[in-house]
């Protein structure tokens, strides 16, 4: 078995791409965006208040467990209809800052017309 | 019985109550001189039979029967009264929900008016797709004619992501389609068919379908409820106007992050509820309010 240079050279070259490959494995996971999970139950969000970050991208993975929910955000251009057992995935990069409010906009019971939230744009 | 009522003796009848704000069918006098004849109804909304809040209405259980008792009090007869939806107030119960539509009924039939029409809101019907309503009033959508002017009902309710839906959409026009597009239209509705506030789901998510059915009409004048305050509202040449509630009020549109109901005024009891009245008259309309109780 070969110990000479020939040897060290291919090593230093495999730990060189290996070591590339830990970085694009790093950059990679940095450009992926947050996942921010939504669960809309009577009569809340949970969260309620969720932050984000101006032109960053992120995702909203909406579930429901009761009833069929509504997710509407008129600020941010963002709706859904939220069936249980269906999760519903938003992608949402948000241009400005500011508050943005969320509500259910499918009648769903009792304490719907307080059922609401609010997004933090920093 | 129809009545028909002296223009002199009801600016009197008008001048008893609040503000008069004339519109629609503005535009169509010389069409309609010929056709439409002097009439007027009246518009009750959103009595949220059943609600309990001491905070917001002391008198939920007796704001109703004093609505009936102002309208009886009305020195001429409207030719009809409409209900423009939320007769009763949300449960998730359904007996208990069917019983509330009963006693709403049976307290409006304490009306003198026999002639009346009626229209689901939200918390009567988008539970249960507008079931325990339709058993108790019929057909969530119709239209009828009334001395010349063509009048539509619209649910934009029973579905309880506030849609009218294709079918209702296709009806509409179909119903529309046999007037001349000149013809006096009023339309009723529960929620706005615009985006008045959308933030607060003071909207119709088809209403701009509708909108754009009624467009052609000339003369178009829709009247809805839902928001609980006066409100008028031009869409091109169509006017839309709400109706104040007989349960509590609510704050001006987008005026607050929420929009948490006003509460009870304890200085001014029953401030900010009543209904109206819309006189048809020479080609136009004209609204006046009546707060529930005269101060």
């Amino acid at each position: 078995m070969s110990s000479g240079p020939g040897r060290r050279r291919l090593l230093g070259a495999l730990g060189a791409a290996a070591a590339l490959a830990a970085l694009g494995g790093v950059v990679r996971a940095q450009s992926e965006p947050k996942v921010i999970r939504i669960l809309a139950k009577k009569f809340e969000y949970v969260p309620g208040e969720i932050t984000l970050q101006r032109g960053v991208p992120a995702v909203l993975e909406l579930t429901a467990d009761e009833v069929t929910m509504g997710f509407y955000s008129p600020g941010l251009g963002l709706r859904a209809e939220i069936v249980p057992g269906r999760p519903v995935r938003l992608d949402v990069q948000p241009a400005a800052a500011g508050d943005f409010e969320f509500h259910c906009d499918i009648f769903c019971g009792e304490g719907h017309e307080d059922m609401s939230g609010m997004f933090h744009v920093v | 019985m129809e009545q028909p009522i002296d223009r002199r003796q009801f600016l009197k009848l008008a001048g008893l109550g609040g503000a008069v704000f004339a519109s629609g069918l503005a535009g169509c006098a010389g069409r309609t001189q010929e056709a439409q004849q002097e009439f007027y109804f009246v518009q009750m909304s959103d009595s949220h039979w059943g609600f309990k809040g001491p905070a917001l209405n002391p008198d939920a259980a007796g704001t109703l029967q004093k609505a009936v008792a102002a309208v009886n009090g009305l020195e001429y007869a409207p030719d009809f009264i409409v209900f423009t939806g939320d007769l009763t107030h949300i449960t998730e119960d359904p007996q208990e929900r069917r019983r509330r539509l009963a006693e709403f009924r049976q307290i409006v039939s304490g009306l003198r008016n026999p002639n009346l029409r009626f229209m689901p809101g939200e918390h009567d019907a988008s539970l249960d797709h507008g079931e325990a309503w339709k058993a108790q009033f019929g057909p969530s959508h119709y239209s009828f004619d009334h001395k010349g002017v063509h009048f539509v009902a619209l649910d934009n309710v029973s579905d309880p992501g506030a849609r009218l839906g294709e079918e209702q959409l296709g009806w509409l026009k179909a119903d529309l389609e046999k007037l001349d597009r000149g013809a006096p239209i009023v339309v009723f509705t529960h929620r706005p068919l615009f985006d008045l506030a959308p933030q607060w789901d003071w909207t119709t998510r088809d209403g701009a379908d509708a909108i754009a059915i009624l467009m052609p009409y000339a003369n178009v004048t829709v009247f809805y409820g839902h928001i609980h305050q006066e409100h008028h509202h031009m869409t091109a040449h169509i006017a839309h106007h709400a109706a104040q509630s007989l349960i509590f009020p609510q704050p001006v549109p987008g005026s607050q992050p929420k929009r948490t109901p006003l509460p009870w005024d304890a200085a001014h009891p029953y401030r900010g509820l009543g209904y109206r009245s819309v006189e048809a008259e020479d080609g136009s309309l004209k609204l006046t309010e009546y707060p529930v109780v005269r101060s």
